[in-house]
């Protein structure tokens, strides 16, 4: 019964979608106020609906309804609670609906948060969004239901997938969604504006914070499935360069680009163009990465079960909604106006940014594609991995990190005092390439690699340095919430330099074969196997290994790696165990016994240094993003007057 | 500045593209690779012969006649649904079918033999798996068809189907001049 | 890895070689001659790719093929081949599938060159971009950054 009235409340749900799309869409094309006005309560309403629906699936999941399919084939009478609640988004289903209900939470907070935006914006933003509801809830309800029936009911059931029973995978899913989705809100406002015929600096302003913060969830989301990989899947690596994992990072640099571009566009009015333009590739790329996972066109570990029907119908989707959204792009995209630039000043920088990280995500898009684009071609089968991407990504970021100091301390428009900003930043160059000597002397198993890494991330902290410096001290002014993230997200880089060229080029693993009392020495660490004993868990046998980590003589940690049987699938799945640091990790897995009496296990030892400043570098960048949001200008109320004259209106700076 | 039109036309590709991805990857569910042997000639082996393990079978013995290499093992659940088109394959004498037994063990292969009927005209052995690494073999069943030269002329991974043989094999022994 | 993710993919030929693999893992102790062959062996399997597996490198698989093609790799290591030569081996008999860093050749010079490309026309544009800006009029630069 619940199951039902969860489908019916979903298809509800897709109704009001449905007229959120045309009736507002059509008033603001026709100046129909009563159907403009349509617009918040249809949102409001299918928001309502669709949260009924989830909890509704949530709640069958949590009370193991069997006779759900869905919950047969992901859940266990013997699953912890936590995961029933989870679990509602483990699987394809599932997470379609949860991502119909962050589309929906993030409709109906434009629509409550948009007061002073003329209704006609607000009406065909809106709508814009709803289309994309309506686009992913036929989806659900017609060829991913997670309320189909299993008649007769499983006796059994088959169990959530046991590598997301576990909390890391709780919040991962989530806080990408809410990234992914919240691209939507740029984009609403970049189709709405194209519709109107009128871009405004105006809309750029509103829709920065919505950016920011979307952005931000992203960064927190791929980060979270960054960590999990590390501490979850036993070999301690933490990027991959899968194409799922591709695929969620296209939107993030293109959400990358899309922020500096709406600052410019909303300050000097000028980038419009450019801006439209990233708005809508950063949810196309989104809409894109829905794609990938789901249609089984890419082979990777991390996608969802494949269907083409399912491939095609999502592929279909996206050719309107993105090519609808090019099209209208190429025939009313403005031209570029707005107030002009030199060479040596912000803009240019800032343009230098868009085009870099434009080449980045072609690059990836280009290399995750490229193996079925040659298949296709029936040239062949050919694999594009980490050593295309890496190699490719470094180079094309070089250039990113070492104009970054440079951004914030140059002007917008004018002639920066070249000579003055070089004084200022020489001093540090001078110190980087020191350390860079001396670190490529010096270092423990350092590598030129190490030496660029520890130079890079003090270059990019200096900038900062410099920055505060010169806005604190010398021109002796206060620094705006949009300046306190922009710190913390350039600091956020330098951090996540030092960690990223630190870690690859020092990181250190030995495989053992060990016997209880067996001792290894790994980079100055000692590894005493101590032995492997036998423990239950709630729904699993585990193989509970003991090994003690010591240093000089102390003991430095008492790690547990596990093997964890699990009983419904039959599954296996390794927990490692490690000893976090802020300078180094210290990591171990265990593998299999090496023998019938058990006594010898293989067992994987690591000394990762500087890992953990990957994580908080990128944490430093969502905060940044975060705390730009909340800049007060934005919540100020922008008044016609006030705004940077539009680019139709073309009135002098 | 930038041609408009731009990225319509490049997202107009790429949609195309995963049309066509989605299309061809219909029904698959693992990557098949195809083998670079194919026109190749056949990689050595030197490998005991099942029926008379202190015999040694090379690759170049079987040489003069095309055959088809069939690797199985007992443990393939899918090796037992092919063997009823092998064995057809084998008894209607159009085709030599040999058979490479793949990280097996002795006991169970011959149980499996036994419970199954032995279409193969010769079984190589190989327990370790290192000669099948030159065939470019990575699962059960894979059969490679060669021809009377040592050339491999085709490669199919996963179980044969009548299909299969239907569509791809005989028109291929034609061609090479197989059987009466 | 575990071979939890090979479930996903319901094949018959994933069943067949899992029946085999059990619970192989992809940590296997290996002696090696020193830290420098260790280090090369390492960065090798990681560039090759699992034959039977979603997306994995030999370093990561649990796979019995896997392991099979890790001795391999070593075994070539140790007779004294060079890393292209390796690479060589391996995609002679699986293919240029099996190397996770393509080859250049006509085929993928559209993915090596191709984001250069992009990024040598970007900046042509840049500098139209810039070239195309109206003159500034004299006035006091505006006060600093907001």
């Amino acid at each position: 019964m619940l199951a039902e009235l969860g489908n019916f409340a979903m298809l509800l749900a897709l109704l009001l979608a449905t007229a959120l799309t045309v009736f507002p869409l059509v008033g603001a094309q026709r100046g129909n106020v009563a159907w403009m006005r349509l617009a918040r309560p249809l949102a409001y309403g299918q928001t309502l609906l669709i949260a009924i629906s989830y909890v509704l699936l949530t709640w069958v999941f949590v009370q193991h309804d069997l006779s759900v399919a869905y919950v047969a084939n992901n859940s266990h009478h013997l699953l912890p609670l936590v995961y029933k609640i989870s679990g509602v988004w483990g699987a394809h289903e599932g997470s379609l609906l949860l991502w119909v209900l962050i589309l929906a939470v993030w409709i109906s907070a434009v629509a409550r948060f948009s007061r002073d935006l003329p209704l006609p914006v607000v009406a065909r933003v809106l709508a814009v969004m709803g289309f994309v509801s309506v686009g992913f809830l036929s989806f659900t309800a017609f060829t991913s239901n997670p309320f189909e029936r299993l008649l007769p009911a499983a006796a059994v059931g088959q169990d959530l997938n046991p590598l997301l029973q576990d909390p890391g995978l709780i919040f991962h899913p989530p806080l990408l969604y809410a990234g992914y989705v919240g691209f939507a809100v740029a984009f609403g406002f970049a189709v709405a504006a194209l519709l109107d015929g009128r871009v405004d600096a105006q809309w750029v302003r509103w829709s920065r914070p919505w950016t920011n913060v979307a952005w931000g969830f992203l960064t927190l989301g791929i980060l979270l499935g960054s960590y999990w990989a590390y501490y979850e899947l036993g070999w301690g690596g933490w990027w991959f360069w899968d194409p799922v994992e591709n695929a969620s990072f296209m939107p993030w640099l293109a959400g990358l680009a899309l922020i500096h571009s709406q600052a410019v566009s909303e300050k000097r009015g000028s980038f419009h163009a450019w801006t439209l333009l990233l708005a809508i590739a950063a949810f196309s790329l989104s809409l894109l990465g829905a794609f990938l996972v789901r249609s089984g066109v890419l082979t990777s570990v991390h996608a969802f079960a494949t269907d083409p029907q399912r491939g095609m119908y999502i592929l279909a989707f996206l050719a309107v909604v993105v090519g609808g959204s090019l099209a209208l792009y190429a025939l009313r995209a403005p031209k570029n106006e707005g107030k002009p630039f030199v060479a040596s000043s912000r803009e240019t920088l800032l343009l230098a940014n868009n085009l870099l990280m434009t080449a980045a995500t072609i690059m990836i898009l280009l290399g995750t594609l490229y193996p079925l684009l040659i298949d296709a071609l029936g040239l062949g089968q050919i694999s594009v991995g980490a050593p295309f991407f890496g190699v490719l990504f470094t180079l094309l970021m070089t250039p990113v990190v070492l104009l970054i100091p440079f951004g914030p301390l140059s002007r917008w428009g004018h002639e920066e005092n070249m000579p003055l900003l070089l004084r200022l930043m020489l001093p540090w160059f001078v110190l980087s390439l020191i350390v860079l000597v001396l670190v490529l002397l010096f270092w423990p198993n350092g590598t030129l690699r190490t030496a660029a890494g520890f130079a890079g991330g003090l270059w990019v902290l200096a900038g900062v340095g410099v920055y505060l410096w010169r806005r604190l001290k010398v021109q002796r002014q206060n620094l705006t919430a949009e300046n306190v993230g922009m710190v913390l997200a350039h600091a956020g880089l330098g951090v996540f330099v030092v960690g990223v060229l630190v870690l690859e080029s020092t990181q250190i693993q030995r495989d053992v074969a060990a016997r209880p009392g067996m001792s290894f020495e790994v980079r100055g660490y000692s590894f005493e196997f101590v032995g492997v004993e036998e423990r239950m868990g709630p729904n699993f046998v585990s193989d509970f290994g003991t090994v003690r980590v010591s240093r000089d003589g102390e003991l430095v940690a008492t790690l547990h790696p596990e093997k964890r049987h699990y009983k419904a699938g039959g599954q296996v799945m390794t927990e490692a165990s490690y000893d976090p640091g802020i300078f180094r990790d210290v990591y171990v897995a265990l593998g299999d016994p090496l023998d019938a009496n058990r006594t010898e296990w293989a067992v994987r030892l690591y000394v990762k240094p500087f890992i953990r400043w990957i994580w908080i570098g990128a944490l430093l960048m969502a905060i940044g993003s975060f705390v730009v949001a909340f800049d007060r200008r934005f919540r100020r109320r922008v008044s016609e007057a006030e705004a940077v004259p539009a680019a139709s209106r073309g009135a002098p700076a | 500045m930038i041609s408009r039109w731009l990225p319509f036309g490049v997202f107009a590709a790429i949609a195309l593209l995963l049309g066509v991805g989605v299309i061809m990857n219909a029904g698959r569910t693992q990557v098949e690779i195809v083998s670079p042997l194919i026109g190749r000639p056949a990689p050595d082996f030197a490998l005991p012969d099942f029926a008379k393990p202190s015999q040694i079978v090379r690759q170049s013995d079987l040489r003069g006649q095309p055959y088809l290499l069939n690797v199985w093992a007992s443990w393939c659940a899918s090796c037992r649904i092919e063997h009823p088109v092998i064995t057809d394959l084998a008894l209607s004498g159009r085709i030599t079918v040999i058979g490479y037994n793949y990280k097996d063990e002795r006991a169970a292969a011959e149980r499996w033999l036994r419970q199954l009927g032995n279409p193969y005209h010769r079984i190589v052995v190989d327990e370790t798996g290192r000669s099948a690494i030159d065939w470019g073999i990575y699962g059960t069943p894979e059969t490679f068809l060669v021809d009377a030269e040592g050339i491999v002329r085709w490669k199919h991974v996963g179980p044969i189907s009548p299909q299969t043989v239907e569509r791809e094999l005989l028109p291929l022994l034609d061609a090479i001049g197989a059987g009466r | 890895m575990n071979t939890v993710m090979l479930r996903r993919s319901r094949g018959m030929l994933v069943l067949a070689l899992l029946a085999f693999a059990g619970l192989a893992s992809a940590i296997m102790p290996k002696e090696f001659h020193s830290t420098e062959e260790a280090e090369r062996y390492r960065a090798l399997s990681h560039e090759i790719r699992c034959v039977m597996c979603q997306n994995q490198s030999l370093a990561d698989s649990p796979a019995g093929i896997a392991d099979d093609l890790r001795y391999e790799l070593l075994a070539r290591m140790r007779e004294g081949y060079s890393d292209e030569q390796i690479r060589d081996w391996f995609a002679a008999r699986y293919g240029d599938f099996v190397l996770y860093r393509p080859r250049f050749n006509p085929t993928t010079w559209a993915l090596w060159i191709g984001p250069f490309v992009v990024l040598a026309a970007g900046i042509w544009g840049l500098v139209a971009v810039i070239r195309r800006q109206r003159p500034l009029p004299t006035v006091r630069p505006e006060p600093e950054d907001r």
